[in-house]
């Protein structure tokens, strides 16, 4: 064979050098990073006393709202990346660490977001004072907690389940622990982690937008960004610049599909490990594009030297490999140092939480909150079963017709993408005119944004329904109640049992801002544990905002033990196709 | 371990050094129940240099379990591994290894597949380009660096396994049933490309440890063979094979070492007393102690069959020739056959009982009832079953209650298949069935409905 010092790659040879292809997306990369530092320049804006950035709500300044908002999404889902890449590993390899880390991360899990809000933004705005940076971690923040704990779930469970030959192999062919883990550990997870970072990232919109105008005690926190943009349309009850702001943001939800999620889900089908291929591979004419250009192998040259820097430097770390004897007697003795030591903590903190609450809130509020969290149980609840009731029959029509599908699949993709906040001016204004309760309303405004999940999901167990068994009941002129009994219903559940999960959670979330409204100068409430959190939160009453979040994981969890959990079992075992 | 029938064989003394060495490894896998279930039990060996030494066995020996243990993956229970006099405590540096499935990284071109061990060792990139392509030359790859694993076909990606091994130069390379995911033709092919190699100056290891269920390609490759017993895995035999290289798979001596070994897998050796017999007294044993082949009803039916329409009686290796099975298809078959008393097996001679032909001839209704009589008398975990159903008041049983019994004798794994064959066979024979939905066994009423 040719010597091979000298050869390039023969797609390289094929290649012509330079391409118009290459200007347009060399324009774009510098285009981009360009942004990026006038953004990150002003990101470190002072502010003089009061922590509010003037919101104009001039349709010109929308665009850098935007992009605001944009990179703000963009620098949350680099940390959850991060983030990801260190959790998971740590509680996939030591097993003292996993005891910990997994039932910690079930409990983040079911924290409401917003309500910690109030908490997280005085924390920072402390860590950088006089600075709206300490604003924009805080609503960073915020979108990196909506998005870090899928992704490292999905992560966590694809080092678990690595095939266990390429885990032989890592180990026979003596990699170290940096190697296996960009070798194997990370192209493994790839295609799990490209899917839930897109969805977490959906997600991630409606706490960017909810994120970026807050008061707490008194104090009103503006980010400049398309979420504070509303917010202002809103004090000025400008509606028509609100519906603006929403045609921006459904741009900019489909424009970070089109390029930047449709091409790295095409992209990841590489890290595929079953040797044959997907039926339906995905396709995105952005990648086509980008590896029909010499930009990506312009970028990753001079990468290249640093790669193998790394890896260097990360020897002394020592190899993918454990001692296949260890002394019993030092184990058991790192394990009762480990338990004590975890035991003592969590005794401390509750030490500390009851003389805190005693002091403070005293303990009646939690009688409170548990009847509050009723009620929000109750619409949860509402929400749930009225989106099941709609949107099952509609799902199993669009996804068992594969026309309409095709067409219905991405727009309800970018409908639950879409933050449903931006939407509640409207329906706040339907309210006030009609004298509707937020009692009720608020149900409405929480299945704004969460009924879609079931729809969405609904619609892919449809479509996946096998073509034969659909035949074989329109040969035997099944009835179609026996139809829905026997092959739709059971073939949709595992999917109805994933969105209804992520449905009741997204509710969960929302009822923080669906259980107040301000319209002008009107204000609405309902009795509700998100009312609650809200109000402690305007108040500045940090102990009533702790206790109210309590209250709520509590529920949450509870809640997905009892009844999703047990129906997710079902859906695995019995009813996978 | 005895040494048997070494009288036939012409001796052969390895010389080389001894580069790996396993003394008196047993390892133990521990059961759901809590009891420690023996998988290798007291086993020693030398790999010398120079030779190639093939470990022999049906599935459930313990044969892979043992080559992991050599290659420093999992730990052994008692026992010690070393590697050129230094006791091992993971991944075994001397070696690299050959993988059934490949375990080749999905994401990485065959280049940088092969490259992945030198890389692993610090070699800098230049050098490491300069032996992986010389390897891939060696190997066959030559124009296939730029491909990825999934485009190649399974021989090509197995070649690719064996370049990334070889590349780094181990004293000793292990091969886990290297051929055997790859058809016939193309297995042929590599062993014999890779027997050349072998026989050349420049092969860059010194020692080949392969373990394989199929006879054949062990008395082809190996210097010598290891037979291992099964539950727990045992050395069985030793037996020294120096046939002139290249062997002829046609020639006399060929085919009587290959008899003789299937002969020497087919002998059942009771646990306690190593007494060889094959026959088995129906009626004695527990289920723990004569675990039920993974043989399904419709090939037991069809090996019969084929076997009266051959004259009843037929050599194994001719018969799994015909069949184009290997020894892992055929063996489980053979067995419940005996156990079942429909066949005799001596001598890799399987000869029909006038039970079998029976069953061989009858109609689907007789032959239900024949087998159902059999499996009642003389498969232990079937008759276990059905006694512990007769004694209940509704004639049913939860699953869990078999299942845990099982698990004190079988791994979790073991159990499940334990189980679900004696279900398919309990079904067919249609002495009880089972609700998958309640996860209970029910006796069916014997006579009355069975058969109508």
């Amino acid at each position: 064979m040719a010597s091979t010092r000298s050869f390039p790659t023969r797609g390289v040879l094929g290649r012509p050098r330079f391409s118009p292809i290459d200007i347009i997306v060399f324009t774009a990369v510098a285009l981009l990073l360009f942004g990026i530092l006038r953004l990150a320049h002003a990101m470190n804006a002072s502010t003089a006393t009061a922590h509010v950035a003037v919101i104009s709500t001039d349709p010109g300044k929308l665009p850098y709202y935007a992009a605001r908002s944009l990179l703000r999404m963009f620098i949350a889902f680099f940390f959850s990346v991060v983030f990801t890449f260190v959790y998971a590993t740590a509680a996939a390899r030591s097993r003292r660490a996993r005891l910990v880390l997994i039932p910690l991360l079930d409990i983040l899990q079911s924290v409401p977001v917003l309500g910690f809000l109030a908490i997280t933004i005085t924390f920072f705005i402390a860590l950088f004072p006089g600075s709206e940076l300490g604003l924009e971690c805080a609503s960073i923040f915020a979108i990196f907690t909506s998005q870090a704990w899928n992704m490292t779930f999905s992560m966590y469970h694809s080092m678990l389940t690595e095939p266990t030959e390429l885990d032989e192999a890592a180990r026979m062919f003596r990699l170290t622990k940096w190697e296996r883990f960009w070798q194997l550990d990370v192209p493994n997870s790839m295609i799990g982690l490209v899917w839930n970072g897109m969805m977490s990232f959906g997600g991630g919109w409606f706490f960017l937008a909810a994120s970026e105008a807050i008061s707490v005690g008194n104090n009103k926190y503006t980010l400049p960004g398309i979420g504070s943009y509303v917010q202002a349309a809103v004090d000025k009850g400008n509606l028509g610049e609100v519906g603006l702001a929403i045609a921006v943001m459904v741009i900019m939800v489909v424009g970070v599909n089109i390029l930047f999620w449709r091409p790295l889900v095409a992209y990841a089908e590489k890290f595929r490990v079953e040797t044959s291929q997907a039926a339906q591979q995905p396709k995105s004419y952005v990648l086509n594009f980008l590896r029909q250009s010499n930009i990506p192998g312009y970028i990753s040259r001079p990468l290249k030297p640093v790669g193998r820097g790394l890896d260097r430097v990360t020897r002394p770390f020592g190899l993918a490999e454990y001692p296949l004897r260890s002394s019993p007697r030092k184990r058991r003795v790192g394990d009762v140092i480990f338990a004590v030591v975890i035991g003592a903590l969590l005794l401390w903190a509750v030490y500390r939480g009851v003389v805190y609450f005693d002091r403070t809130a005293g303990f009646g509020q939690f009688t409170r909150c548990f009847w509050l969290g009723f009620l929000t149980f109750a619409r949860v609840a509402v929400v749930v079963v009225v989106s099941t009731l709609i949107w099952v029959p509609v799902g199993i029509k669009i996804g068992m017709s594969p026309r309409l599908s095709r067409f219905a699949q991405p727009v309800v993709q970018v409908l639950a993408s879409f933050p449903a906040i931006l939407l509640f001016p409207f329906a706040i204004v339907i309210f006030l005119a009609l004298g509707i309760s937020l009692n009720f309303g608020g149900v409405l405004l929480m299945a704004l944004g969460a009924q879609w999940y079931i729809l969405f999901n609904v619609i892919a167990g449809a479509s996946s329904i096998p073509t034969d068994l659909r035949e074989l009941m329109d040969q035997f002129r099944v009835p179609w109640k026996q139809k829905w009994r026997e092959l739709i219903l059971p073939a949709i559940f595992p999917y109805y049992v994933t969105g209804g999960i992520t449905a009741a959670g997204g509710a969960w979330n929302a009822s923080i801002v669906a259980e107040v409204a301000t319209y002008g100068k009107r204000h609405l409430a309902a009795s509700g544990l998100g009312a609650y959190i809200a109000q402690a939160t305007t108040k500045g009453d940090f102990p009533e905002v702790l206790a109210g979040i309590i209250v709520m994981i509590f529920y949450v969890v509870v809640v997905n033990r009892l009844l999703w959990r047990p129906l997710y079992h079902l859906s695995e075992t019995k009813y996978s196709l | 371990m005895t040494d048997v029938r070494t009288e036939t064989i012409p001796s052969y003394e390895p010389t080389g050094e001894v580069i790996i060495e396993a003394s008196h490894v047993t390892k133990h896998f521990t059961t759901p129940g809590g009891h420690p279930l023996p998988v290798l039990d007291d086993i020693s060996l030398q790999l010398h240099a120079g030779e190639i030494v093939a470990l022999l066995g049906k599935s459930g020996s313990g044969k892979s379990t043992l080559l992991r243990c050599i290659a420093g993956l999992i730990a052994t229970t008692t026992g010690v591994i070393s590697c050129r006099g230094t006791p091992i405590n993971g991944a075994n540096p001397g070696v690299a290894m050959v993988f059934q499935t490949f375990a080749l990284l999905p994401w990485l071109t065959v280049q940088a597949n092969t490259e992945m061990g030198l890389e692993a060792r610090g070699v800098p990139p230049a050098e490491r380009h300069r032996r992986a392509a010389a390897m891939i030359d060696l190997i066959g790859l030559d124009g296939f660096e730029q491909a990825y694993p999934k485009e190649l076909s399974g021989g090509m990606r197995q070649r690719v396994g064996f370049a990334r091994a070889l590349v780094v130069e181990p004293d000793a390379l292990l091969m886990d049933e290297p051929f055997s995911a790859l058809d016939v033709l193309t297995a042929e092919n590599l062993r014999n490309e890779l027997l050349n190699l072998w026989r050349g100056k420049d092969f860059p290891t010194r020692a080949i440890l392969i373990v394989t269920h199929n006879i054949e390609e062990a008395v082809q490759m190996a210097d010598r063979i290891f037979v291992l017993s099964s539950n727990p895995g045992k050395f069985k035999a030793e037996i020294h094979c120096d046939l002139a290289r290249p062997r002829n798979r046609r020639g006399p001596e060929f085919e009587a070492l290959v008899d003789q070994i299937y002969g020497i897998m087919t002998e059942q050796v009771t646990p306690d007393t190593g007494h060889q017999t094959t026959v088995v007294e129906p009626g004695l044993e527990s289920p723990t102690d004569l675990p039920l082949p993974h043989a399904s009803i419709g090939e037991l039916a069809g090996l019969l069959e084929i076997l009266d329409k051959r004259g009843g009686r037929d050599d194994l290796p001719k018969l799994a020739q015909h069949l184009t099975f290997e020894v892992d298809d055929l063996l489980p078959l053979v067995d419940a056959a005996e156990m079942l008393g429909f066949a005799t097996v001596a001598d890799a001679d399987i000869k029909l009982t006038p039970a079998g032909k029976a069953l061989a001839e009858a109609s689907i209704l007789t032959s239900k009832e024949l087998f159902a009589t059999a499996a009642r008398e003389r498969a232990p975990l079937v008759r276990a079953i059905v006694r512990a159903l007769e004694t209940t008041h509704d004639l049913t049983l939860d699953q869990a209650f078999f299942l845990d019994f099982l698990r004190r004798g079988f791994s979790e794994e073991q159990a499940r298949a334990q189980f679900d064959t004696a279900v398919e066979w309990g079904r067919y024979g249609e002495l009880f069935d089972y609700a998958a939905d309640h996860r209970r066994l029910i006796l069916t009423p014997p006579a009355d409905e069975a058969g109508g």
